[in-house]
């Protein structure tokens, strides 16, 4: 095999990590709430930001400037919830969407506002690895386990905690667990927060990898939504599967061709597949 | 003559009369406001039905670069290279509806396949870089005259944008008034029972996407004409495509002259938020924008004019989807 070939392989799957985290939160939130965030990496950037001010301005110590993004965007998540979703709960899911994205447009605009467009970079350099031939990131290695983990531990709260039972409760049908004395609203808002949580974990790990600015969302959100309805649209199981096609697709076409006609191909497949197979290619 | 037409010719007379009194700032405002409320009311021919588009920076981007690429290339002139852009469209409208309508493809998942579309144009747009400029965009070969639709005052492109603004309300209207209305509207309320009662829901909702999609290539035509230049990020980026949704929306994409007012409205604000804050501050004019989109999806789902004619209709009661599209009086 051609060892570029191996390397793009490689960094597709690492790539995967990241993007399977972002969507996992994404898809938490759509499979309970019946809501997309179309403005989720807007909030991911603000836990990026977090991190830079923290870390590289106020020299507060890395694990701890993490913390107070995950921290932070955990409450944007729960402030979304509580401003911007609840009163639009009734209304087409159109609408939705719509209120999140007045927030995306908020949100890229007012750190422009506050911070410019400048491209901004934590200044942590972590040597790659070198496995044989070819070198990996460390950075990257290190989302993707990171990536794991949380997954791996999203998993274990929703099916061993009482609390993640009445999620996938509420997720499966929200009439009948009202009538059960599960309260719909409380469960919304701590989902929300949760999902804002991982968000922030996104952050910490993008933020090792690449600059932050205020339209980074442009470049991470559509792929990411896209990602999600590929596993199906709430399923995180699949969610986490597409990502990992999704990113072997962009790194691999990138390696033959060039990197944007790889992103071309990879929305080209989205639209064939939703009408392929609409519920999500994991669906039975 | 009824209230409503003379209050219109007034309307159109005054608009004729703009280049004569406006200064060139103000004209350039208002062919900003003629060409994009053309645009916004071409995606509201869909949105007003339940086809909501994310990705009408698609159809703006063919639109954009194959007139510019083919005069720039080929020097062929606008006048075939526009009819060829919106061509184009259509066609991409049909090979993303058809799927779409048959395989019933709504609500958020329609959203996002429009998205993607748009990503899909925007991409190739940036990865054909040898030939479009890529990011950077590219500028159009600069020949003043009507072969190539380029024009050195500002008025000759006012009169233009004017026409074509028109006849967009022109096309919104026969839709409105036309069977198709009544047809749309069933389907976008139950889509089943309109089928059971005998409507061709794939042929109506293929006919005004084509519309929508052929009438949006040619508002991006214009702009390119007009401003002379284009870049991938400006006419396919995703805050276009959101931006249409938004400024349809706000103005009130139930009515005629809604998204009209939704450009107005947006533009306005946009400039004397510029004018009030100074480059100083970029970023202030989207902030406060964003805040307003929001607060609109909230409160006033119908619009600025869906709520004006509300307000003097009867009182507005609460805020449910039937009001979001006040029938039009029938003339």
């Amino acid at each position: 095999m051609d060892i570029f070939l191996l390397e793009a392989v490689v960094d597709g799957l690492l790539l995967g990590g990241v993007l399977a985290l972002l969507a996992l939160g994404l898809n938490l939130i759509f499979g309970v709430i019946d809501v997309v965030w179309i403005c989720y990496v807007e909030l991911v950037m603000c836990g990026m930001y977090t991190v830079y001010w923290l870390y590289s301005y106020f020299g507060v110590p890395f694990i701890l400037a993490c913390i107070a993004a995950i921290l932070l965007v955990a409450v944007l998540g729960l402030a979304v919830h509580r401003l911007i979703i609840e009163p639009v709960l009734g209304f087409a899911p159109i609408n939705q969407l719509l209120a999140t994205g007045g927030l995306l447009f908020f949100l890229q605009s007012f750190t422009t506002l506050l911070f410019g467009t400048d491209f901004r970079n934590v200044g942590i350099h972590l040597a790659p690895i070198e496995l044989g031939e070819i070198d990996v990131s460390k950075a990257r290695l290190l989302a993707f386990a990171i990536a794991l983990l949380g997954a791996g531990g999203l998993y274990l709260f929703l099916k061993r905690t009482y609390l993640g039972t009445a999620i996938r409760a509420i997720a499966e049908d929200r009439e009948v667990m009202g009538l059960m004395g599960v309260s719909p609203r409380s469960i919304y808002f701590i989902t929300s927060g949760i999902g804002g949580g991982l968000a922030g974990l996104a952050a910490c790990l993008l933020v090792l990898q690449y600059d932050v600015h205020p339209f980074i969302g442009n470049s991470f959100g559509p792929i990411t939504f896209m990602i999600c309805v590929l596993g199906g649209l709430g399923n995180m199981i699949g969610g986490f599967a597409a990502a990992f096609i999704m990113s072997q697709i962009i790194a691999v076409g990138g390696y033959y061709f060039s990197i944007e006609f790889s992103y071309v191909l990879a929305f080209l497949l989205f639209i064939v597949m939703i009408f392929v197979r609409p519920q999500g290619i994991f669906s039975r | 003559m009824s209230k409503g037409v003379l209050a219109g010719i007034a309307g159109l007379i005054a608009l004729a009369l703009v280049p004569f009194v406006a200064a060139d700032y103000a004209l350039h405002i208002a062919i900003q406001i003629l060409i994009w409320g053309f645009i916004y009311t071409a995606w509201s021919l869909m949105g007003r039905f339940g086809l909501t588009s994310f990705g009408h920076g698609a159809f703006l981007g063919i639109g954009a670069y194959v007139p510019a690429l083919l005069w720039n290339y080929y020097s062929l002139t606008p006048w075939l290279g526009i009819p060829v852009g919106m061509a184009l469209a259509m066609l991409m409208g049909v090979l993303i509806g058809y799927p779409s309508f048959r395989l019933r493809v709504v609500g958020h998942y329609f959203a996002l396949v429009t998205l993607a579309l748009s990503q899909v144009v925007l991409l190739s747009l940036v990865a054909a870089r040898e030939v479009t400029g890529g990011s950077l965009g590219m500028t159009l070969n600069v020949k003043h005259s009507w072969i190539a639709l380029q024009f050195g005052q500002k008025s000759v492109f006012y009169a233009i944008a004017l026409v074509v603004w028109m006849a967009g309300l022109v096309v919104w209207w026969r839709v409105d008034t036309g069977i198709g209305r009544v047809a749309l509207e069933a389907i976008s309320e139950d889509e089943i029972a309109a089928a059971s009662g005998g409507i061709n829901v794939m042929r109506e909702k293929l006919r005004v996407t084509v519309i929508s999609a052929a009438l949006t290539a040619l508002g991006g035509s214009l702009l390119t004409q007009y401003i002379q230049y284009v870049n991938p990020d400006v006419v396919s980026g995703v805050a276009v495509s959101l931006q249409i949704v938004f400024a349809a929306i706000a103005g009130g994409m139930g009515t005629l002259l809604g998204p009209t007012v939704g450009a107005f409205f947006t533009i306005v604000l946009n400039e004397s938020l510029r004018i009030l804050f100074g480059i100083h501050f970029i970023g202030a004019a989207n902030t406060i924008y964003g805040i307003l989109l929001i607060l609109f999806v909230i409160f006033m789902p119908q619009g600025i004019v869906g709520l004006i004619e509300g307000m003097s209709a009867r009182s507005v009661r609460g805020v449910d989807e039937e009001e979001a599209a006040p029938a039009v009086p029938k003339p």
